[in-house]
C-alpha cells in the first residue's frame, strides 16, 4: 500500500514535469515559428483576396517569380549534374587532390552570401578583372540575369554533392565493380546500379537545392542591382515592396516563398520516410 | 582457360601489396590463395579480374596478354566477399544482369535469359527465391546467388574473394564441398582467396601460400603440408611447437635430444629451430629414454575426438601443445598440474635466419 502511494505520487510529479516541458516547447514553437508564419498569411490577406491577387499579378511581381524560377531551373540541373559527378568521383575513385576537392565543395557554405555575390562583382563588374573585356563585347553579367544565375549556382553548389557523398560512401564500390566484371559499360553501371541506389538521396539533395536557389537573398542582392521587372527575384522583390510600405504586396509575394517552403518540407519528410524504408 | 601471372608488383602509396609475384593456374584447376590478412591475396585476385591494375608485370589469360583489358572483357566471373548483390534488384534480375547488359547484337532473347537464370538457380539449389530481394536471403543463400550471377555470363575463369568468410562454420563447410563439386561439374579455372588453411587444403587442387606480398610456396595441399618450404608456411598451416637448438652436419640438437636433419648435411654449425605439430607429440607418464622433455600440464581441453594439452617445459618455461586421442587420454588419465614427458615423433628443422630476428610464428 505504502509503496504504491509513493509511486503514484512520483507518477503525478512526472506527469506534471512532462506537461510543463511539453507546454514550454509548444509555447516556444507557437511564439517563434507558427506566429511569424501565420503573420505572413494574415498580413498578405489583410485587404482581402483581391488585393492579394493584385499584388501577385502585378507585372513586376510576375517578372520576379519568373526570374526566380528561371534561376532555379538552370542552377538546380547544373548543380545536380555537378553534384553527381563530384560525388561519383569522390566516392568511387582514388585520385590525387581528392581531399582538396571535398574541402572546396564546402566553400559556398562557409563564405557569407554577401561575399559570394561580391566575388562575381569583383570578377565581372565594370571595375573587375574581366569587366572591361566584357564591356567591349557588350556582354552584361553584373546587374543582369546571367549574374543572378551565376550567384545562385555558386551558393547552391554543395547541396546535391553533400547529400550524396555520405550515402555513396556507405554503399561502397563493390556493386559497381560487380557490374563492371559482368560486362556492363560505365553508363550502364551508372544508370542500372548506382542511380537506383541513390535516387532518394539525390531527390533530397535536389529539393534542398531548389529551396535554396529560390530563396537566396544575399548573394543575389549584390549582383542584381534591383532593377524592377528585370533583375529582381522573389526575395528581392519582397524587400523592395516592404521598403515602400506596401505591406500587403510584400507579404503576398512572401507567402509564395512560404508556401513553397512548406511544400518542400512535406516532400522532404516523404523522401526521408522513403529513404528509411 | 589458363591464367599466367608474371612478375606482378603493386603498391598502394607507400605500402607494397605485391612484390614480383608469379603464378600459373592451369585449365580447369582450382587454386587457393592462402595467407594472413594483408598478405596481398585479394589484391592479386583483383588484378587477375582487372579491378586493379598492376604497377609492373603482366597477366596472361589463355596465353594472351590481358593486362590492359578491362574487367568486363576478360571473361572472368568474380564473387565478392560481401556478395555485392544489387540490392534494388530481385534475385532473378541480379542473375540476369550480366546477360541484359550485353550489346544488342549478341544479347539473348528475354525468354532465353529467363531460362538461363532458372537453370542457374537450380544449379545453386535456390530456384524458389527468384522473386525475392537480397535483403530477404540468408548469408549462405546470398553467396550462392552471387555465384550464380557470376556464372550467368559463362566465364572462363571464376575468381572468389573469401567466398565463405562471412558465414558460420556449418554453412561454410557445406558450401566448401559444394563449391568443389560445382567446380568439377562446370570445369572452369577457379582461384579463390582464403585465410582459412583448412578450407584451402580441403577444397583446392593446389595452394599458393602468400605472406607480405610474396608467394612463399605453391603445391598440392599434401605437399605443402608435408614439406613446407619455410617456417612461415609450416606455422601457417597449423599449430606448431618450436624448439631452439643447433644443427651440425645433418644432425640437429634440440635440448636433450638429437634428430636427423639430412637436408642440412652441409651446414657446419648454425643455430636452428625445430618445428613439431601438436599431434606429432608423443605423451607419456614415464620417462622413456633420454630424449624426452618433462613438462607441466597447464590445461586440458577436449575438442571433438581429440584432447588438447597445454604444457610448460620444466627446463625452459616454453609453452608446448600436444594433442592426443580420447582413448589415449582415458588410458593415461592425465590431470592438470601433473608433470609428464613428451617427445616429438617428427621434427622439421630450419636454419634460424639471424636477420629475421626472433622467430615468433607460433599462432
Amino acid at each position: 500500500m505504502e509503496e504504491r502511494r509513493i509511486r503514484s505520487r512520483n507518477d503525478s510529479g512526472n506527469v506534471f514535469i512532462r506537461w510543463l516541458l511539453i507546454g514550454a516547447a509548444l509555447l516556444f514553437l507557437a511564439l517563434f515559428l507558427v506566429t511569424p508564419l501565420l503573420t505572413v498569411f494574415v498580413e498578405a490577406l489583410d485587404k482581402g483576396w483581391e488585393a492579394y491577387w493584385a499584388a501577385i499579378e502585378e507585372p513586376d511581381a510576375l517578372s520576379a517569380i519568373y526570374l526566380s524560377l528561371a534561376a532555379a531551373a538552370i542552377a538546380v540541373p547544373v548543380n545536380t549534374l555537378f553534384g553527381l559527378a563530384a560525388a561519383w568521383s569522390i566516392t568511387k575513385f582514388d585520385f590525387f587532390g581528392k581531399n582538396i576537392l571535398v574541402t572546396l565543395l564546402d566553400i559556398p557554405f562557409a563564405v557569407s552570401p554577401i561575399i559570394s555575390g561580391l566575388i562575381f562583382v569583383l570578377m565581372f563588374g565594370a571595375q573587375g578583372w574581366i569587366g572591361p573585356w566584357l564591356a567591349d563585347h557588350d556582354i552584361h553579367i553584373i546587374f543582369a540575369v546571367p549574374g543572378i544565375i551565376l550567384a545562385t549556382m555558386f551558393v547552391t553548389v554543395p547541396f546535391v554533392a553533400r547529400e550524396l557523398i555520405p550515402h555513396m560512401q556507405a554503399q561502397g564500390r563493390e556493386e559497381e565493380e560487380a557490374a563492371l566484371v559482368l560486362g556492363a559499360t560505365g553508363l550502364q553501371t551508372f544508370f542500372r546500379v548506382t542511380l537506383p541506389n541513390i535516387k532518394w538521396s539525390l531527390m533530397y539533395g535536389v529539393i534542398l537545392c531548389t529551396a535554396r536557389a529560390m530563396g537566396e537573398f544575399g548573394a543575389v542582392a549584390v549582383v542584381s542591382g534591383h532593377i524592377r521587372g528585370q533583375t529582381n527575384t522573389i526575395p528581392l522583390h519582397v524587400e523592395i515592396l516592404y521598403n515602400e510600405y506596401n505591406f500587403v504586396g510584400a507579404f503576398a509575394v512572401a507567402s509564395l516563398l512560404t508556401l513553397m517552403a512548406i511544400v518542400t518540407l512535406a516532400i522532404k519528410k516523404f523522401v526521408e520516410w522513403k529513404t528509411s524504408e | 582457360m589458363s591464367i599466367d601471372i608474371k612478375g606482378v608488383s603493386k603498391s598502394f602509396g607507400p605500402f607494397q601489396a605485391l612484390k614480383d609475384v608469379s603464378l600459373s593456374v592451369g585449365e580447369a584447376e582450382l587454386v587457393a590463395l592462402l595467407g594472413p590478412s594483408g598478405s596481398g591475396k585479394t589484391t592479386l585476385l583483383r588484378i587477375i579480374a582487372g579491378l586493379d591494375a598492376p604497377d609492373t608485370g603482366t597477366i596472361l589469360l589463355n596465353g594472351e596478354d590481358a593486362t590492359n583489358r578491362g574487367a568486363g572483357e576478360r571473361g572472368v566471373g568474380f564473387v565478392f566477399q560481401h556478395y555485392a548483390l544489387f540490392r534494388h534488384m530481385t534475385v532473378l534480375e541480379n542473375i540476369a544482369f550480366g546477360l541484359r547488359v550485353q550489346p544488342r547484337q549478341i544479347r539473348k532473347s528475354k525468354s532465353d535469359i529467363r531460362d538461363r537464370v532458372m537453370t542457374l538457380l537450380k544449379l545453386v539449389q535456390l530456384d524458389w527465391v527468384a522473386n525475392r530481394y537480397p535483403a530477404q536471403l540468408s548469408g549462405g543463400q546470398r553467396q550462392r546467388i552471387a555465384l550464380a550471377r557470376a556464372l550467368a555470363v559463362e566465364p572462363k575463369v571464376l575468381l572468389l574473394d573469401e567466398p565463405f568468410g562471412a558465414l558460420d562454420a556449418r554453412v561454410r563447410r557445406e558450401l566448401r564441398t559444394w563449391l568443389r563439386r560445382l567446380h568439377d561439374e562446370i570445369n572452369v579455372s577457379c582461384v579463390f582467396v582464403t585465410h582459412d588453411q583448412e578450407e584451402a587444403l580441403e577444397v583446392s587442387d593446389r595452394v599458393a601460400i602468400m605472406d607480405a606480398g610474396r608467394i612463399e610456396q605453391v603445391g598440392t595441399p599434401q605437399s605443402v603440408y608435408d614439406s613446407p618450404a619455410n617456417p612461415f608456411v609450416y606455422s601457417f598451416l597449423g599449430n606448431v611447437n618450436l624448439f631452439h637448438g643447433r644443427v651440425k652436419e645433418g644432425k640437429a640438437t634440440i635440448g636433450d635430444f638429437e634428430v636427423d636433419a639430412p637436408e642440412h648435411r652441409n651446414t657446419s654449425d648454425s643455430p636452428a629451430v625445430g618445428y613439431s605439430r601438436p599431434h606429432e607429440m608423443e605423451v607419456s607418464r614415464d620417462r622413456n629414454g633420454n630424449d624426452s622433455l618433462s613438462a607441466l600440464i597447464l590445461q586440458i581441453q577436449a575438442v571433438g575426438p581429440n584432447v588438447k594439452l597445454r604444457l610448460k617445459r620444466t627446463e625452459s618455461e616454453d609453452i608446448l601443445e600436444a594433442e592426443l586421442t580420447r582413448e589415449k587420454q582415458r588410458e593415461l588419465d592425465l590431470k592438470v598440474g601433473e608433470t609428464i614427458y613428451v617427445k616429438p615423433r617428427l621434427v622439421r628443422v630450419f636454419i634460424a635466419d639471424p636477420s629475421e630476428g626472433p622467430l615468433n610464428y607460433q599462432i
